[in-house]
């Protein structure tokens, strides 16, 4: 798969580098975002990562005022940004870029309290898998899940490698709130909700821990390219934990 | 210096231009729903652009000044009234302490925004003083205003733009700057231009007619996140596997039920629906005066045009600036 660049209206650009959910995409993207963000790109505000994009949103009043402040000729300032962005990541284009390995590899483990009412729906997810709940314990703790990318909502993180022993579809009817720090399971994916929302996900159990605190410049506890364990625990040690920083 | 709010009408909040540089933690954008009268507001106080405002929904709401301030009220016309005498909108005013300011009736448009020389003080969270009310932070604690609550206005020193903006008006016989070039006032039908997005060429030819040459309502189920679009249904030739990507603001977007969405300020960082459009920049504010039941159609225009717009606009915005700069300057 090459490297695609495309205008998304006239203030953003996105640059796809593949076109499935995998971890060789996601590795170019956290490569390549970590690159672009050296770069300090004139008029760029912000690049999102997804699971096999990232979207560069600019500003392009910035950049002709700088252009017109250097005496720069500009026809289009996303004719010029576009090709800054392509000379950035012809390495990707041509796919010589092509490293498998995870650079950021920090491992995030969650302590989570399956069941009872932290985890409404553990029973209904064991009964639809034709498992016990302390078997979907012991699989959904089990695996190791790659954070592909953030969205949804501040700091929920989109997971990737859940075993598919213990899916199962979204509720019919979403619930009108789910308290922060669920942890649920939808379809074949698995997250947690940072903080409280309407939702439709089968919630399984719950964290004690804060994923999502605004006070702090990185605000999330769990970044793009982080790996998830989930470690259970017990009500007792649930309430022990309570709200922990990780600072 | 503060100011009360005795009614909230609809939906009051705090706004500023938006909260960026955290979509990649998932953290929405927000920000004022038609940015330009934010702006224009803030300008015409004397303030940065970005600096924090008030943003009324529809009529209803009232609010006292509890010392005297420099304001600007711009965006939907709803009547403001202040002691029963109806006050002008798009120029700087002085009101009183202890007056009253209310939105009596609906004239047009649906967002009113006021903006007061000092800007409203609230923590900045993430850089910024908008609200996020899903995500329950920014603006005033990280909740949509209720009555009663007292806002507080930032200091205006005596060397500022806005103290000397002041200063002339007080002695000032002759008419204030007026900004109203800048209004987004919807009329009868209003259209909208848009730039073809990746999947518009998947739309059936059928469909892409319907686009085109239909009227689209404003369908009662949008608010600040999205508006959802109410006419003939789209369909999308074959079926298109889309993977969630970063969304853009103006986005259109069409979900399964062909009846497309607009994303707007509290729009989620990331989707993952056909994006059959994008709303062409300058148009984007429209969509802050725009209200369930309004009628609207589309127009297509390059990117290149699209762009073109954006810059203009952006230099009529530098140039009011740079006016209002000279109306402050000197003595």
């Amino acid at each position: 798969m090459k490297a695609e660049i495309m205008a998304l209206g006239e203030k953003s650009i996105i640059i796809t580098l593949g076109d499935d959910i995998d971890e060789q995409t996601h590795n170019r993207v956290v490569h390549l975002l970590a690159e672009l963000e050296g770069h300090k790109l004139q008029g760029v505000i912000e690049y999102v990562p997804a699971y096999c994009t990232i979207t560069v949103h600019y500003d392009p009043w910035h950049i002709w005022k700088w252009a017109r402040s250097n005496n720069m000729q500009l026809s289009s300032p996303r004719v010029w940004l576009q090709k800054q962005l392509e000379a950035i990541i012809e390495p990707y284009i041509e796919g010589k870029n092509e490293e498998s390995s995870n650079s950021r590899g920090r491992i995030v483990e969650i302590p989570v309290c399956y069941g009872g009412s932290y985890g409404p729906d553990l029973v209904d997810v064991a009964r639809h898998n034709e498992l016990t709940p302390e078997e979907v314990i012991a699989i959904h703790s089990s695996g190791t899940y790659l954070v592909h990318m953030l969205g949804f909502a501040p700091g929920f993180p989109y997971l990737g490698g859940m075993n598919k022993a213990i899916a199962m579809p979204r509720k019919a009817i979403p619930r009108a709130s789910i308290e922060a720090g669920s942890v649920g399971i939808a379809g074949a994916q698995t997250g947690i909700y940072p903080i409280s929302t309407p939702g439709g996900w089968r919630i399984i159990g719950r964290t004690p821990l804060k994923l999502f605190h605004p006070e702090f410049e990185i605000p999330t506890l769990i970044e793009t390219g982080d790996r998830i364990k989930f470690i259970p625990i017990t009500h007792e040690q649930f309430a022990s934990i309570g709200e922990l920083h990780w600072t | 210096m503060a100011i009360e709010m005795i009614k909230t009408g609809m939906l009051a909040t705090i706004q500023d231009r938006g909260r960026f540089g955290y979509q990649k933690y998932g953290v929405n954008v927000n920000g004022a729903m038609d940015e330009g009268s934010a702006r224009v507001a803030n300008l015409l106080v004397g303030n940065p652009e970005d600096a924090a405002v008030l943003e009324l929904t529809l009529s209803g709401a009232a609010l006292r000044f509890t010392e005297d301030h420099l304001i600007a009220i711009c965006g939907a016309n709803m009547s403001p009234m202040m002691d029963q005498a109806s006050l002008p909108m798009w120029q700087p005013i002085i009101v009183k302490k202890g007056s009253i300011l209310t939105f009596a009736s609906y004239v047009s448009g649906c967002r009113v925004y006021v903006a007061m020389a000092g800007g409203i003080r609230v923590p900045l969270v993430l850089g910024s003083s908008s609200t996020n009310m899903r995500g329950q932070l920014g603006g005033f604690n990280g909740r949509s205003l209720h009555s009663g609550d007292m806002l507080e206005v930032g200091h205006v020193d005596e060397a500022s733009r806005s103290a000397r903006l002041w200063k002339k008006l007080q002695q000032s016989i002759g008419p204030a700057f007026n900004a109203k070039l800048f209004a987004m006032a919807p009329e009868e039908q209003v259209t909208i231009r848009f730039i073809p997005g990746p999947e518009y060429e998947l739309l059936t030819a059928d469909s892409k007619q319907k686009w085109l040459n239909g009227t689209w309502r404003i369908d009662a189920q949008s608010d600040r996140m999205g508006y959802r679009l109410h006419g003939e249904m789209l369909e999308l030739e074959g079926s298109k596997e889309m993977i969630s990507e970063g969304t853009v603001h103006g986005l259109i977007q069409l979900p399964a039920n062909g009846q497309p969405i607009v994303l707007l300020s509290d729009r989620q960082t990331t989707g993952g629906y056909p994006r059959i459009a994008f709303v062409a920049a300058v148009d984007i504010p429209m969509f802050g005066q725009l209200k369930p039941g309004d009628a609207i159609r589309f127009v297509p225009v390059t990117i290149d045009e699209a762009e073109h717009l954006l810059l203009e606009y952006e230099q009529d915005m530098a140039m009011l600036k740079a006016a209002m700069m000279l109306k402050c300057s000197g003595a």
